[in-house]
């Protein structure tokens, strides 16, 4: 373009008229009466329009852009601040590429069953397309992710947005919960509509969840009063803090034992009841076992034996009584095999677990005898001893290699409790590893919902750091200590979310569990060269993240977080996460890199 | 494996002491070879670096179950445990393994540790 044509407007500049706006407005009107507070998103031009309207025509309040630098970061922080909040947070994507970096953290809370909002922007009509927007379109975008989100709809119109956007929400928050995507195109975003065309604003009714038959629930009831020794375990049972206090009310109307396999947090890790720290003795002594929420109910009742020939076992009796309360039996999906193996029950109620215990607790007191009030009492007792004797084996598990370094996982637990038990905190990370050999529950005291927002879902590693960032985020206006157990594999997926934080003043204490490896498909490897009897002295190869060492500290310090370490000598560490937290309550991230042994 | 036997059993002779005694006894030369082979055919990605075990494996040390029974565990174990063949793991280097293990520190009476305070 010469300077002289540079200087000259071209005829056609088009801006909107008065009497116009565009469509994305209205898009930010309907997001805004679903009470979405942030929006995360990584930018793309296909979502221009609506990105636009965010900021200026939203004011960048409620929602709040929220700068990411990868999808998947976007999606996991909404994850984990669903888990943190009850209420799902917006993601913007693009349509292609946006939507292929964000599938696995999608992934990750459809077999969590966690609901994400999810907008797509894409260019339909291909006679617009700028050059990007070919390899930026799609036919059919949401194709790649339909398999694991509950429901989508590319809308034609604004009004059909209207509506599909409300129902979206809707339905990602009908137990069961999953992912929803919208998927808006460029030109409903960018052409203008007249301000005379009026377009409502569809009210939101959010569905009531489905509760248990009243027969099966009574049924349910007898059998738990009727038993010596029954177990209720749950796992995705607590939606809202309501679930807590209701299953703490069933099992202390029965004395019975509780196991809370932690996809939720679902019962106080110090309760007397709280039998989770011996959960395979407890399952062996049961003679009814509910599962509540389980997700994988097979393997609560079963084992399953990891060598070359693979063989199961009953763990529980065989002449158990098992039932299940699940919205699992009303929602399936074929080609994801995340509903798990099919187990063989006696009594099946399909419903929202938290919502059927209202009456099942009323049955339960409504059967219960004089006579069967003291075999609780004594059955209670039993349960406390058991489970304070499991607490002591965990502190004299804990002490041993104390001083060792690298740091011992369960000192590094212990420290980061001493140091923020007195303060109103929730540990936000979460994962298989990040649970660091399940030192934190074992030695912690959690009893607020807040305090542990369950794990991956499914299993995708890179959901730990983005997680932890989004549960702070929701934790942020409550003024609640965030802290972190954040693993050097799972960080090095998408560092970038710590810049996210140091941006948006996100305060976050992220203690560094750094193995230097990913050490659980070590084990794998070595399983394999065991059973091939090739030696396992090589096992490491390709799992192993040394040589060079990565600094955590300075990586966070290049992204304008605080940061110390690397931390080898255990007794340093209480200095430095006493420094760092400092930096935290001041309302910044802190990151403290230490340098542990494997789990 | 023949030669543990044999050291366990001349030194029986020689002190009168119990087995479990002169097992507690191995040589620096030992224990350096097992903290090695601890580290490099991987037990200690279940058993944790100091054998103090976790959640994927037992506690090890410092007082490990008996030699014999824990040479045949490694080579025929009963859980999840990946076995060793003497092929890649002879009965020498499990006794220095063993040798590793028995020699772990034992940590301080836990009501001394404040940050393991109930």
């Amino acid at each position: 373009m010469t300077q002289a044509a540079e200087a000259t407007p071209p005829a056609d500049v088009q801006v909107l008229a008065d009497n116009e706006r565009c469509g994305s407005d209205y898009m930010v009107d309907v997001i805004k009466s679903l009470g979405f507070e942030y929006v995360c998103a990584n930018p793309g031009s296909s979502f221009r329009g609506l990105h636009e309207s965010v900021i200026n025509y939203g004011g960048n309040t409620a929602p709040e852009l929220i700068t990411c630098c990868h999808e998947e970061s976007s999606v996991a922080m909404a994850h984990a601040y669903f888990k943190a909040e009850g209420k799902p947070l917006a993601v913007m994507a693009h349509g292609t590429v946006g939507l292929q970096h964000a599938a696995m953290a999608i992934y990750n809370a459809w077999c969590d069953r966690v609901p994400v909002y999810v907008l797509l922007g894409n260019h339909l009509d291909a006679s617009e397309r700028r050059a990007a927007e070919w390899y930026h379109g799609v036919q059919d975008a949401a194709a790649m992710v339909r398999d694991y989100v509950k429901w989508d709809d590319t809308p034609h119109s604004l009004a059909h947005f209207g509506e599909s956007a409300v129902r979206a929400y809707k339905i990602a928050m009908t137990p069961p919960m999953a992912p929803v995507v919208i998927t808006l195109d460029g030109g409903l975003q960018e052409h203008p509509v007249s301000r005379d065309h009026r377009l409502a604003v569809p009210r939101l009714t959010l569905a009531s969840p489905p509760q248990g038959d009243s027969a099966a629930v009574d049924e349910l009831a007898r059998m738990l009063v009727a038993a010596e020794s029954p177990l209720l375990v749950a796992d995705r049972l607590a939606r809202t803090p309501n679930g807590v206090t209701l299953l703490v009310e069933l099992a202390e109307a029965l004395q019975a034992g509780v196991i809370d396999q932690g996809s939720r947090m679902n019962f106080p890790s110090r309760h007397p009841l709280n039998q989770t720290q011996r959960g395979a003795a407890a399952v062996g002594d049961a003679d009814v076992i509910v599962g509540l929420e389980v997700s994988d109910f097979w393997s609560t009742v079963n084992g399953l034996r990891d060598q070359l020939h693979r063989s199961t076992r009953r763990v529980a009796r065989p002449t158990a009584k098992l039932i299940t309360v699940t919205t699992g039996d009303l929602y399936i999906r074929s080609n994801y095999q995340d509903f798990r193996r099919m187990q063989e029950v006696d009594l099946a109620i399909a419903a929202d677990g938290e919502a059927t215990l209202p009456s099942l607790i009323e049955a339960v007191k409504r059967l219960t005898t004089g006579d069967r009030t003291r075999v609780f009492q004594e059955r209670g007792a039993r349960l406390t001893e058991a489970s304070r004797a499991a607490a002591e084996r965990a502190r004299v598990a804990a002490s041993y290699a104390w001083e060792a370094s690298p740091v011992s996982t369960a000192r590094l637990c212990a420290e980061l409790w001493t140091q923020i038990k007195n303060e109103d905190w929730s540990l936000v990370s979460s994962y298989y590893s990040p649970d660091v050999g399940g030192w934190a529950r074992r030695l912690w005291d959690f009893s607020r919902p807040y305090q542990w927002l369950g794990h991956a879902g499914g299993g995708g590693i890179g959901y730990g750091a983005p997680a932890s960032v989004g549960g702070a985020l929701a934790n942020k206006k409550h003024g609640r200590l965030s802290v972190a157990i954040q693993t050097d594999g799972d960080l090095m997926y998408a560092p970038g979310v710590l810049w996210t934080a140091a941006h948006h003043t996100i305060p976050l204490l992220s203690v560094m569990h750094n193995n230097r490896g990913y050490h659980m498909e070590a084990m794998h490897v070595q399983r394999m060269c065991s059973a091939r009897d090739r030696g396992i002295d090589r096992g490491y190869l390709g799992s192993e993240l040394s040589s060079p060492n990565i600094d955590y500290a300075r990586l966070a310090q290049s992204m304008g977080v605080y940061a110390e370490g690397p931390i080898e000598n255990p007794n340093d560490l209480a200095p430095a996460l006493r420094r760092a937290l400092a930096v935290v309550k001041k309302g910044e991230p802190a990151l403290v890199d230490v340098v542990t042994q494997v789990r | 494996m023949q030669r543990i036997l044999l050291a366990l059993l001349m030194l029986f002779v020689v002190s009168g002491s119990s087995r479990t005694t002169l097992a507690q006894q191995p040589t620096a030369k030992q224990i350096e070879a097992g903290a090695a082979l601890y580290r490099k055919v991987g037990c200690f990605q279940c058993h944790v670096n100091e054998g103090q075990g976790g959640a994927n494996g037992p506690r090890l040390g410092p007082n490990p179950i008996p030699l014999p029974r824990f040479i045949q565990y490694v080579r025929k174990p009963a859980g999840d445990m990946p076995p060793y063949s003497a092929k890649v793991l002879s009965e020498r280097e499990l006794g220095d393994i063993y040798a590793f293990l028995q020699t772990r520190k034992a940590p301080p009476p836990v009501n001394t540790i404040p940050q393991l305070a109930p």
